[in-house]
């Protein structure tokens, strides 16, 4: 019995954190962010030599196969350094449709190009959870007709996967004809979504698997979303404690008010529960299927309103100067936003959640 | 990350499931596990005890089981118990709280003349902390003892004595060295509920019942060896106890049965044609108690495993009492806003839903939030040992005035 992250993951986690440490201070998240692509040239390639883009690809197409857990602790890592790279979509969702419902073909030419970090394919999954702007994606078992929003890595990317409204997963090359992209602009500058267009585009679409590959896409996407957002939460909490042992007002530490100490208080309280839940959803993913999507669920759900709260009162914790620009305290509560609404936003997890237990009348 | 026990555990639950087919109809109901423990559940007890499942590493010469500590195992029983919905074993305050303490600071003769009854339920006891005047600042109690004539002699008053009108005995905290500063003038005292000079007054909480009393000592009159550690060391002596407290209201599995009763609730209140459950704002609050639940849950298994490892547990476990006595509240208070007007029924009302239990717990809860250290008093704890924040700054202050600073700072543990 051992819950918990093991010998290896605490070397995994210590080298990314060194790492990102390293390559990845304010200012050049400030660089990046700034930029027209926010991912950075530098923290790709430190990242790229511990072998971070091959993590979830299979081993017999280069890359190391390893496990959901593995992948929320890098999430986590990149959340906690606001890191501008591609991860949750081109390297992760991106590696598991293709090696869950890709052709041969497509496997071999595009699975060891993830690897090594030559090649990044966006994700588009968007409409599965919810529709808005009556987007969606229509298959006509030749071409692809409609609009997908919100793909996961999306500037520079080489090819896409996106998803049809009947739970197919399609391979779009990105320079198919008849394919137009549209990057659209968040609160979070250190990462990347757009929208597609397509009109009578030809892809190539993954096994028909009645919606099996997006649905664990869904949940992969979902874990680490919770762990990026969790490691922008321990970032905020962490600061919150040291400008609150800094700061001084009315002749003393402001840390020392009971005030702003509860506020921390309730911060960690908060937060610390959330560690267990989502190396649990991680696990899940790779150890019990059966209850995967629903500790996915509860992990997207429950770190979106907990770390909403987090980064309120983190930059409240910080004053004025929470609210400026200068100290970039917003990167972190603008990760934690980003986090909350992709892939759903906690109410229609939630429901999601519901329906997974037979809770909801069926229409 | 491996959740499996292993196989020589499995071999223990194996155990454990036939001791409850063979043996769970011997089990009291619950009202056999009220304050005072009737006939049949101190049998259970002294059953349980024999096979190792409760007071299982209790040294045997004392009346315990005398097995190795065994996290894992104890995690075990506690499971099997629950699962089986049968009765494990007590959990009093003389158990949790007297007998750690006895174990850990008490005399040879205090060990073999106390902790066996009290492991069988025959010897119940209530704790004498809290006063009106010293609950989160616990170390200003103001119950004296003087020493005349061999005896200690007590005047004061304690609250929030549950289980005083049931109980034989009672482990109390009083001033003996009232010149001493605060906390090092306390004696942990034992003595008989039946000395002549003790009152016990219900205390009727907003529940409607008298969970809690008031205790008042007049002129009481105790032998000098009734002391645990020496005289003036009484504040360590307690603490030695609060953390068994504060890791016994945190339960995982209380938390997880209490959401299913919910959700059978919700299912079964019927509003108009459908029941709450199929109201999505309901249903709504109910996922999200639920991933709270679950966190709770994987949050406890994270400080078993690190118990394991002999880590201390850090904040994962600070935050537990904070956490789950909310979360509880929550549950309660879902519970009554899915039943609507239906909410509001009490007192043994027509139409009644499970004995007015939901309302019963949400105020009782809402008790709980504030005993056994405070919500606010976990939030320093938090603060000031977890994240390791700033302490409030010692002012020079006249001493009329230090009790409040004492208070509004809140430093010192608090125990109902």
């Amino acid at each position: 019995m051992d819950f918990g992250l093991s010998q290896d993951q605490e070397m995994l986690c210590d080298a990314i954190s060194r790492t990102l440490a390293d390559t990845c201070p304010l200012d050049h998240v400030r660089e990046c962010a700034e930029g027209s692509v926010p991912f950075s040239d530098n923290v790709r390639s430190a990242l790229g030599e511990i072998g971070i883009w091959g993590m979830m690809v299979p081993e017999q197409h280069d890359g190391l196969g390893m496990t959901m857990l593995d992948a929320a602790v890098v999430a986590e890592q990149l959340g906690y350094a606001v890191a501008p790279v591609p991860f949750i979509g081109a390297h992760v969702l991106a590696p598991l449709a293709l090696a869950q419902g890709g052709s041969e073909e497509l496997k071999a030419h595009w699975l060891p190009r993830i690897a090594k970090g030559e090649a990044q394919i966006a994700v588009a999954i968007a409409e599965t959870v919810e529709i808005r702007d009556r987007a969606g994606v229509d298959f006509d078992g030749a071409k692809l007709d409609g609009t997908a929003l919100f793909a996961l890595d999306f500037l520079e990317a080489d090819a896409f996967l996106v998803a049809d409204t009947a739970g197919r997963m399609h391979f779009v090359a990105g320079d198919a004809a008849g394919l137009e992209k549209v990057a659209l602009k968040t609160i979070d500058r250190t990462r990347s979504v757009g929208e597609l267009r397509f009109s009578g585009v030809a892809g190539e679409a993954l096994a028909d698997d009645g919606g099996a590959t997006v649905r664990r896409l869904r949940d992969a996407g979902r874990v680490l979303l919770a762990a990026d957002s969790l490691g922008a939460g321990q970032a905020m909490i962490e600061k919150a404690v040291d400008y609150a042992g800094q700061r001084e007002q009315f002749g003393r530490v402001i840390g020392s008010f009971q005030a702003v100490k509860h506020m921390c208080a309730e911060m960690a309280a908060r937060h610390e529960p959330c560690r267990s839940l989502v190396w649990y959803a991680a696990h899940a993913f790779d150890a019990t299927p059966d209850e995967a999507s629903l500790v996915a669920c509860h992990a997207k759900s429950h770190t979106g309103e907990v770390h909403r709260f987090v980064a309120r009162t983190s930059t409240e914790v910080h004053g004025g100067m929470g609210f400026t620009d200068l100290l970039g305290l917003h990167f972190w509560f603008k990760r934690i936003g980003f986090d909350r609404q992709v892939l759903g936003g906690p109410e229609a997890v939630r429901a999601e959640a519901a329906a997974l237990q037979g809770w909801t009348q069926v229409a | 990350m491996d959740l499996d026990y292993g196989p020589q555990y499995d071999v223990f639950r194996e155990e454990v499931r036939q001791f409850l087919q063979t043996h769970g109809h011997r089990a009291p109901d619950g009202q056999g596990r009220a304050a005072r423990p009737s006939p049949e559940a101190v049998e259970w007890q002294k059953l349980l005890i024999l096979h190792g499942y409760t007071a299982r590493t209790i040294p045997k010469e004392y009346g315990g089981y005398g097995a190795e500590p065994d996290i894992l195992k104890s995690r075990i029983i506690a499971e099997e118990f629950s699962r089986a919905g049968i009765p494990a074993g007590l959990a009093n305050q003389g158990i949790s709280m007297l007998v750690p303490t006895l174990l850990e600071l008490g005399t040879e003769a205090q060990k073999r003349q106390w902790i066996e009854p009290t492991l069988n339920g025959e010897i119940v006891w209530c704790q004498g902390y809290s006063e009106p005047g010293a609950g989160s600042d616990l170390a200003a109690l103001k119950t004296s003892a003087r020493v005349e004539n061999g005896d200690f002699v007590i005047n004061g008053q304690k609250i929030w004595t549950s289980t005083a009108k049931q109980a034989d005995m009672i482990f109390c905290l009083v001033r003996t060295e009232p010149d001493a500063p605060k906390h090092g003038g306390i004696s942990y005292l034992i003595f008989s509920m039946d000395t002549p000079g003790i009152e016990v007054r219900p205390l009727k909480t907003m529940t409607g019942h008298a969970e809690f009393n008031e205790t008042f000592f007049t002129d009481l009159r105790v032998p000098l060896d009734q002391i645990v550690g020496q005289r003036g060391q009484g504040w360590y002596v307690a603490n030695a106890t609060l953390g068994h407290e504060r890791g016994m209201l945190g339960d995982p599995d209380a938390l997880e049965n209490r959401l299913q009763a919910l959700v059978r609730l919700m299912q079964k209140e019927r509003i108009g044609q459908g029941c709450a459950m199929d109201n999505a704002v309901l249903r709504d609050r109910l996922v999200a108690l639920q991933a709270e639940v679950a966190a709770m849950k994987f949050n406890g298994m994270r400080i078993l495993s690190n118990s394991l490892r002999g880590d201390a547990g850090g904040m994962a476990k600070l935050v537990v009492k904070l956490q789950s006595c909310e979360l509880a509240h929550q549950i309660s208070a879902l519970a009554i806003d899915a039943m609507g007007e239906m909410g509001i029924l009490y007192h043994g009302s027509e139409r009644e839903r499970e004995d007015g239990a939901w309302q019963w717990n949400y105020m009782f809860q809402l008790g709980l939030i504030i005993g056994g250290g405070t919500a606010q008093i976990q939030k320093n704890i938090i603060a000031e040992r977890g994240l390791e924040m700033p302490r409030e700054p010692k002012f020079a202050t006249p001493p009329a005035a230090e009790q409040a600073t004492a208070v509004a700072s809140g430093q010192n543990k608090g125990a109902a």
